[in-house]
């Protein structure tokens, strides 16, 4: 059996496990594998991956705004398999005002850093992280300015 | 502060030399230990990201640069794959090959500036003269063939700018000989130096657990012994047909870093060299008008050249629907960018997930309990560049 042969079986043994978990949608593009699932079972369904199926490292945790599409703001996570030489993106949805879903540094202490930054640029807040603020701007900055209903371009300032 | 009044608490940067860029630590201290560390980082932060939702994939290249001017081509490496990914493109033999020679020579440049400084930091001078001495040849020879030194913007969608010049690679070859020669002054100023070791020995110790938990790559990973190197885990660029070996060290501590980089710019210099004995004639870029830019000759004589040359100019390049995550491995570690495109010629959503960024995150965990000083050696291990942490 080939290399990619062999990973595809996997990672199929990897996506039929994660169906218990309530996984709503899954679909691969370029090769490259993604799941959604439900806000409420983020957190179940990342510690199967690491714990089970060995994906030991959050590569990188961002956000996409969606506008005008409902729900707008999408969650996606990177891990990856060190033994399996394997990605996985995980996507899911905030919800509420301030949109908000729960955080991952239980799980991972890297995602501390990548959490607030979203936090900082997005303005999606994470339930249960110990320390949710601003990172890149100033603690007085106002806006989340990946928002898309966040300007390019600043106010035109009157330099007289 | 007010329950401890015997602490004192200092701001280390952001305008200090050894922070490497505008990084502030504000360190709380009893007597000389580091009691608390906390990062404050953004001051270099220019929102690239942002910037590239409202240009082209093409004008967001030169931004790309900017992300660790350190290594300039392997932050365009990076986007250009990730974009021809989404193309569903594949470049050329020659174009490839070029392209990681000029990666593994970012390699060697990044970790050169690397080595002056750490070494700098903690006391040692005359590296720094020795490292830029060998880096200065790197950089002419950036010039060289693209015009910029920290910017080289060398590399396209779809390809590369322009062929090689002349004798350039006879250029190349000579500093792959010579290079290995003068690693060996590096080496008999630092490795087997006591004041060296003393510094860095059991300084910093990572373990397995610490360097999964903290999402850690690159020589930081290498250094505790975990073998992850993208261009081996998920090759790109053909990297699996090189033969190279991915150092790694035992203890996880700055020595043990430093000594992994010292043979990742032997191992490059390897890669390189191979790279150079296989380098095909031919095409740059690929053959497909919708990606490519016409020949400028063209341009001037033919009318479908000069329609072509339009189009791209004025809509940029049409990618397809969906979204990718593509990585690799600079010269800091792991260099992702996931991009979403909605069809269009700007993309939705570009975002890059650098190495500094998630790796700066253990500072606190490894510089609390221990002295101020070593908190210089810690920053210096990590190997961050503060634009490549704020982006």
């Amino acid at each position: 059996m080939s290399r990619p042969e062999e990973s595809r079986l996997w990672m199929e043994q990897v996506l039929e496990d994660l169906s218990s978990h309530g996984v709503l949608e899954k679909g691969v593009f370029r090769d490259q594998w993604w799941v959604a699932v439900p806000r409420d079972r983020l957190r179940e369904v990342m510690e199967a991956l690491r714990d089970r199926w060995g994906f030991r490292y959050l590569s990188d945790v961002t956000a996409v705004d969606r506008l005008p599409k409902e729900p707008r703001f999408q969650l996606v996570y990177h891990v990856w398999c060190h033994e399996q030489s394997a990605l996985l993106r995980v996507k899911t949805w905030a919800a509420g005002d301030p949109p908000a879903v729960p955080s991952l540094t239980p799980l991972w202490s890297a995602a501390d850093w990548l959490e607030r930054e979203v936090y900082d640029l997005f303005g999606i807040h994470f339930q249960g992280h110990p320390d949710l603020r601003r990172i890149l701007l100033p603690p007085d900055w106002e806006g989340h300015p990946l928002r898309k209903d966040y300007p390019t371009e600043g106010p035109d300032w009157d330099l007289d | 502060m007010s329950q401890h009044p015997e602490r004192l608490i200092v701001n280390v940067g952001p305008q200090h030399p050894s922070t490497h860029g505008v990084l502030r630590v504000v360190v709380e201290l009893e007597g000389e230990v580091v009691v608390r560390c906390t990062p404050d980082i953004g001051y270099l932060h220019r929102g690239i990201e942002k910037l590239m939702e409202a240009r082209t994939y093409q004008q967001c290249l030169p931004l790309t640069d900017r992300i660790d001017y350190l290594a300039g081509s392997a932050n365009n490496l990076g986007f250009v794959l990730a974009v021809e990914k989404l193309l569903g493109v594949e470049v050329p033999p020659r174009a490839r090959l070029i392209r990681v020679i000029i990666a593994e020579m970012t390699r060697i440049a990044s970790h050169l500036f690397w080595l002056g400084t750490h070494a700098h930091d903690l006391g040692a001078m005359t590296p720094l003269f020795y490292a830029f001495r060998e880096r200065e040849q790197l950089m002419d020879l950036f010039e060289a063939v693209a015009g910029g030194r920290l910017f080289p913007c060398y590399f396209r969608i779809g390809g590369l700018a322009r062929d090689l010049p002349e004798g350039w690679t006879t250029e190349v070859r000579r500093f792959c000989r010579t290079f290995p020669e003068k690693m060996k002054d590096y080496e008999t100023l630092l490795t087997h130096n006591p004041i060296w070791i003393r510094r860095t020995r059991d300084v910093g110790v990572l373990t397995v657990d610490e360097v999964l938990d903290y999402a850690l790559s690159g020589p930081v990973a290498r250094g505790s012994g975990i073998a992850w190197d993208v261009r081996r885990a998920d090759p790109y660029c053909g990297y699996e047909e090189f033969d190279f070996q991915v150092p790694v060290g035992q203890n996880g501590d700055t020595y043990d870093r430093y000594m992994v980089r010292m043979e990742e710019m032997r191992q490059s210099c390897r890669i390189i060299l191979q790279a150079l004995d296989r380098l095909p004639q031919g095409d740059i870029a690929v053959d497909d008008p919708t990606v490519t830019y016409p020949k400028k000759t063209d341009v001037y004589t033919k009318i479908e050249s000069l329609i072509q040359h339009f189009l791209l100019v004025e809509e940029g390049i049409r990618v397809p629907e969906g979204e990718v995550f593509h990585h690799t491995e600079a010269p800091k570690g792991e260099l992702a960018f996931y991009i979403v495109s909605d069809g269009t010629s700007k993309p939705f959503r570009a975002r890059a997930r650098t190495p500094s960024f998630v790796n700066l995150q253990v500072l606190s965990k490894l510089a609390e309990g221990r002295l101020l000083s070593d908190l210089i050696a810690l920053i210096g291990t990590i190997d961050i560049v503060l634009a490549d942490v704020d982006r």
